[in-house]
């Protein structure tokens, strides 16, 4: 449902808004941007956030592509978005979760370490960009599944927050 | 992702279009380590106005172009960014390490 809210096409549908099931090619990774693009534009993230959470998704799903996959592009990978509601640090805030599930190679906490920006090299950048675009980043392996969880939260005026930690 | 390519006079200018992520970036990759370490062209010249998006795997292809370029001592240029392509070498704190123009222009004075 789309409502008119301060000036902005806002989705005020709660839960879930988008489940995308996808194949682990590098060729549909356009696919997931456009979705997410758009889900957070109506959701009503500025268009600063809107690049930022879908480039986060993006490098998100290339990393599962590359790393849990072995560049293996049959697989299949689950892309999940809600609407969330909770007391962070006790306060009332609204966000977006993502949640990404996979059954490839579990995570290596030693390799989960985004590089040093003072280096000059290749490589090593999409976790930087994932950290940097969101509010949450969790991560956990159960039963032969990963589970990433992405937030970001909207500020009081509906725009997302740059606040660390949930 | 399409590359091409025009050349003149000491430069070789890439007119890229499109995304550059995982799909491709290895194609860009090799086109452009082509032109520094075989072609050995003195000035390489990206023009990226068309491209709207790039991925870290993008970011790497264009790191490892100017290092290619270093190491022979050629000129590797960018220009025309996009606001989201911007935003990506900021964040990587890598744009100061890039020779960045607004025009064709400015990139071939």
């Amino acid at each position: 449902m789309l409502a008119e809210s301060q000036g902005v096409e806002r989705l005020h549908t709660s839960g879930l808004l988008l489940d995308l099931t996808l194949a682990s090619d590098p060729q549909l990774l356009c696919v997931v941007r456009a979705a997410i693009e758009r889900l957070t534009e109506v959701s009503g993230f500025s268009p600063p956030e809107c690049r930022s959470i879908t480039r986060a998704v993006d490098e998100a799903v290339a990393n599962v592509m590359r790393h849990a996959y072995g560049s293996s592009p049959d697989k299949r990978i689950d892309v999940s978005c809600k609407r969330i509601a909770g007391m962070v640090n006790g306060i009332q805030r609204e966000g977006l979760e993502i949640e990404l599930l996979d059954q490839g190679v579990p995570f290596d906490q030693k390799k989960l370490t985004a590089r040093s920006l003072d280096e000059v090299k290749p490589g090593g950048l999409g976790l930087h960009f994932i950290r940097d675009s969101m509010d949450v980043m969790e991560h956990s392996h159960k039963d032969g599944v990963n589970r990433l969880r992405l937030v970001k939260y909207f500020s009081a005026e509906g725009k997302g927050q740059t606040s660390q930690g949930e | 992702m399409q590359i091409a390519a025009r050349r003149l006079d000491q430069v070789t200018i890439f007119d890229i279009t499109g995304h550059i992520d995982l799909a491709n970036s290895p194609e860009l990759r090799k086109v452009l380590l082509k032109e520094l370490k075989e072609t050995k062209t003195p000035r390489v010249i990206l023009n990226l106005t068309g491209v709207r998006y790039i991925d870290s795997s993008g970011v790497a292809s264009l790191v490892e172009g100017l290092k290619a370029a270093r190491d022979q001592g050629l000129r590797f240029i960018l220009y025309g960014l996009s606001p989201s392509a911007r935003e990506v070498l900021q964040l990587s704190r890598l744009i100061k390490i890039f020779e960045v123009f607004d025009n064709e222009q400015q990139a071939l004075a």
